[in-house]
Order: C-alpha cells, then structure tokens, then sequence
C-alpha cells in the first residue's frame, strides 16, 4: 500500500501535495517523494516482501502507488548472476551481473514506467507520453497499451529502423523531423501546453521511485545484504540514485543490517559530464552536447548529475570516462564470458569495471554487482565491426579448412 | 505573460560579465533568479523568465550566442 506523506523538494525541503508536479514553486529544486517510514516500518518485513509478487510491486510498500492498481506487464525480479568467468577474467572473485535486459520490453525502463503509468491513471491522464531514442519508448509504449491509454511517443525521425518499429508495434508513435535538441524543445514546451502524463518530466517523482527496485532486489538475491560495490551506467543520474536510496532505505528499515556500499558511475567518452565533474572534483557537472555510440547514456544535461556526484563521493565510490572504443570490447567480454548480449551502457559498465578491477578500487574479494540496464538486440550496429563470421561452401572439405583449419592454427 | 524556467551554466570569462542584466535589457524579458552557484572558475544560475515567449526564444538564443550554457530545469528529456 502506498505509505506517501508528500512530494518534498530536495534543495528547500518544503512539502509539497501528491499531483503531476515535479519542481519546487519556491526555489526551483527537484521533488521527490516523501514516505512515512514510521508506517512502513510496521507493515514490511523479509517474509512480507517474499509474499509478493515476483515483479517490482512485491515491495510497493516502498513505492508511490499499490500493487493492487498497478500497470504491471512483469517488470522487475530480472536475474542476479554469479559471474564467475568475467571475475576470472578480470581478476574478481565475488563478482555478480545483475541483468535488467530480462524485463518485459528489455531493459530497466519497464520498472520506472510500470510505476509512472500506475500514477498516471491514479491522477485520471488519459495520454502518457515520453520523448525518446531507445528503451524508453519501448517501455512507455507497451505501459500505455496495458493501461489503456493514449500514447504518444516522440522519436527523432532519423532513429534506426528496428528501434523505430520496436516501439511503434506498440502504437502511437510519432516521428519528428530534427536533432536531438529539436526534439527535446518541443517535449519541453509539450510538456507545458499539454494535460499529459509525461513520464520524465511532471510523472518524474514517481517515475524515477522504480529504480529503487534494483537495489531491493540486489539486496534480496544476495540474501539480504547490499554489496560492497555496485557500477552503474549513467545518463540522467536518476537511475544512479534511486539505487543508492534504495539500499540505504532497506538498511534504515531493518530489512538488511547496513548498506556501506561504494557507488561507481560509468559513462562514456562522448558523453561523461558526471563522471568528469567527479574526476575533477566539480560538484556539479558541465552540460555537453553527447557524441557518443552509448545512445541509451546520451544525456548532456543530467537532471540528476549533481546527486550522483555527492553519492559517489559520500560513499567512496568512483567516476569512470569509459574511451568509445572500449565500448565494444566491453560487451564482447560480457557475451564471451557470461553469455549475455548487453546494450552499449553495459558494455561501458563492464569497461568500467575492468578499470576498477585493474587500478585496485575493487578488491579481489569485495562482493560486486555490475548493472546491465538492457539487451544489445536494440544497438546491433555498435558491435558490427567487433565481430568476426566465417563464411563457407556447403561441404565439409570447405568446413574443415575455413573452420577447423583456422582453429588448428 | 507566458514565463520559462532554465539554468544557466557559465564558464570563467564569462561569469565576469553581466550577461543576465544584459538580457533584461536587450530584450523585453522580466529575469528573476531563483537559486545560484558561482566560484572563481564557473557558476550556474536557475532563473524564471518572463515575457512573450518568441521573446524569450530571441533572449536565449542571444545568451547562447554569448557562450553560456542553456538547458531546460528538467534536463534533457529525450532519454535513451
């Protein structure tokens, strides 16, 4: 059941009531939920959430709105794999993937959207509607069939083909003509001019309250305790700190004993202003115009970078620039090793940790959890040039001396 | 009369000049700050504008021209 006092402003801390808002009217600050944990306190526990469904309402005690309304299509519960190859690889003994590429539309959107949409009919919107490259259109777009409701889903028109129909089978997607920018302004001004549930912008309080499942879940897989380490890709920052608090929120609770874990931030060379700020001792990053393959990580201007800078710092953590051509390499290891097919974010992710591992800020035996946020299917053409096939003639002379021939030597 | 909310980010030569009383003053826009940072090296500004909204279209464009960093409250909102 939801256990919501108010919407509060993270800067000012003024109390604000639940509706479709997302900033301060006084000084402009962000909003987030506030909950009473007094109550929760009461009503949660190991077994009650073990009760619950496998999808991320089994802990809606922590979340803004009831499992018993939700817009569930079975985000959540993704596996929590022992990586021992990759640790081998990398010289970690205790080291885990958890794979959000398992949800409904294929990466960790499915859990913020799930949430967003609950809250949107909660509030009576009849359209939801989010602006998008990748994931997040596929997330929003399957959501706003299961509620039921009017979807518009804004992609620039020049966005690959498979990315294009991976959301519009859905329905409701428009295409508009511009960059990234374009698209940006006219969501923005839609944003203004329209009674929709825009997921990312006035659903963002209760949108980004999703994430928080990743790290009650790493918690609950690992037999209710955080890790010592956890990376995690980042473009905006919200999905970074929504980890952060939930972990430390299961610690504060009882659930587990204590989260003392570091928080590392990965991103890539073409767009890295929260990691840069981090490296440079900025707290806040400089907004950059994103030239990066890490589409799903393009985000020059993050909403949350700030929060993600103080939360690296506070918990000793780090900020990693993962250089564009390690990407690939990246999600080459993960699939080599471990059999999962990333997105580019999580090959920046699995660069990141080797870096890590290689410099001695993660131990050979500090337990450690890599986040994959989505599945490589969607950004194929990233590893076009890293891969090699062979190419036969249907016999088995041809075989022996193309395939077996070169496994000789 | 229609109003933005936006953050200005400004590198070092640029938080020596007046940038935001000058585009009070250059166009028909009403500035009011609303939150700040400012060190030696950078600052950021979050600021409310007031005023016709081809008009503030105008004033940004001018600002960016300047060197200064605009983005939307929200961030960017096109998200991967």
């Amino acid at each position: 059941m939801p256990n919501v006092q108010s919407l509060r402003c993270k800067e000012c801390g003024r109390d604000f009531p639940q509706e479709p808002i997302y900033v301060c009217d006084f000084c402009f600050g962000p909003l987030e939920v506030n909950y009473d944990y007094d109550a929760i306190v009461k009503n949660i526990s190991r077994e009650s959430i073990q009760d619950g469904p496998l999808t991320i309402w089994r802990y809606d005690e922590l979340l803004p709105a009831s499992r018993d309304n939700a817009v569930n299509i079975g985000a959540g519960m993704t596996p929590l794999l022992r990586a021992d190859n990759l640790g081998k690889e990398l010289g970690l003994n205790n080291l885990w993937i958890k794979n959000d590429a398992a949800n409904p539309t294929h990466s960790f959107k499915d859990r913020v959207v799930s949430v967003a949409s609950t809250k949107a009919v909660e509030f009576d919107f009849d359209t939801i509607a989010c602006a998008s490259t990748g994931n997040l259109a596929g997330a929003t777009a399957a959501h706003g069939s299961k509620a039921g409701m009017n979807t518009m889903v804004f992609i620039p028109a020049n966005l690959e083909r498979g990315k294009v129909l991976g959301a519009a089978v859905f329905g409701s997607v428009v295409l508009v003509n511009g960059n990234y920018d374009d698209v940006n302004r006219l969501c923005s001004e839609l944003g203004d001019d329209r009674r929709w549930a825009f997921v990312n912008i006035n659903m963002r309080p209760y949108y980004s309250e999703g994430s928080k499942s990743i790290g009650y879940e790493i918690a609950e897989q690992l037999g209710w305790r955080a890790p010592e380490h956890v990376i995690v890709p980042v473009a905006s920052g919200s999905l970074f700190t929504k980890v952060y608090k939930g972990l430390n929120e299961f610690a504060q609770l009882g659930i587990i004993d204590s989260a003392n874990t570091k928080m590392h931030i990965a991103q890539p060379f073409g767009c890295s202003p929260v990691a840069t700020a981090f490296v440079e001792g900025q707290s806040h990053p400089k907004p950059v115009v994103p030239d990066t393959i890490a589409k799903s990580l393009a985000i020059g201007s993050p909403a949350d970078g700030y929060y993600s800078v103080g939360i690296a710092n506070k918990t000793g953590g780090s900020g990693t620039v993962v250089p564009e051509n390690e990407i690939a390499e990246g999600m080459k290891l993960l699939a080599e090793t471990e059999g999962i097919f990333t997105e580019t974010a999580g090959g920046v992710v699995i660069s990141t940790l080797h870096r890590l591992a290689r410099e001695g800020m993660i131990g050979p035996d500090e337990e450690t959890v890599a986040l994959i946020t989505g599945t490589g299917l969607k950004t194929l053409e990233a590893i076009e040039m890293a891969v090699e096939t062979r190419t036969i003639e249907p016999t088995i002379r041809s075989f022996d001396e193309v395939v077996m021939g070169a496994a000789l030597q | 009369m229609p109003f933005r909310r936006v953050k200005f980010t400004m590198n070092t030569e640029l938080i020596q000049s007046p940038v935001i009383y000058e585009l009070g003053h250059k166009f028909e826009i009403v500035t009011n700050i609303r939150r700040a940072e400012i060190d030696a090296d950078s600052g950021w500004v979050i600021l409310e504008l007031e005023g016709a909204l081809d008009e503030i279209e105008r004033g940004l464009t001018w600002v960016t021209e300047q060197g200064c960093d605009v983005s939307s409250l929200e961030g960017d909102i096109l998200a991967g």
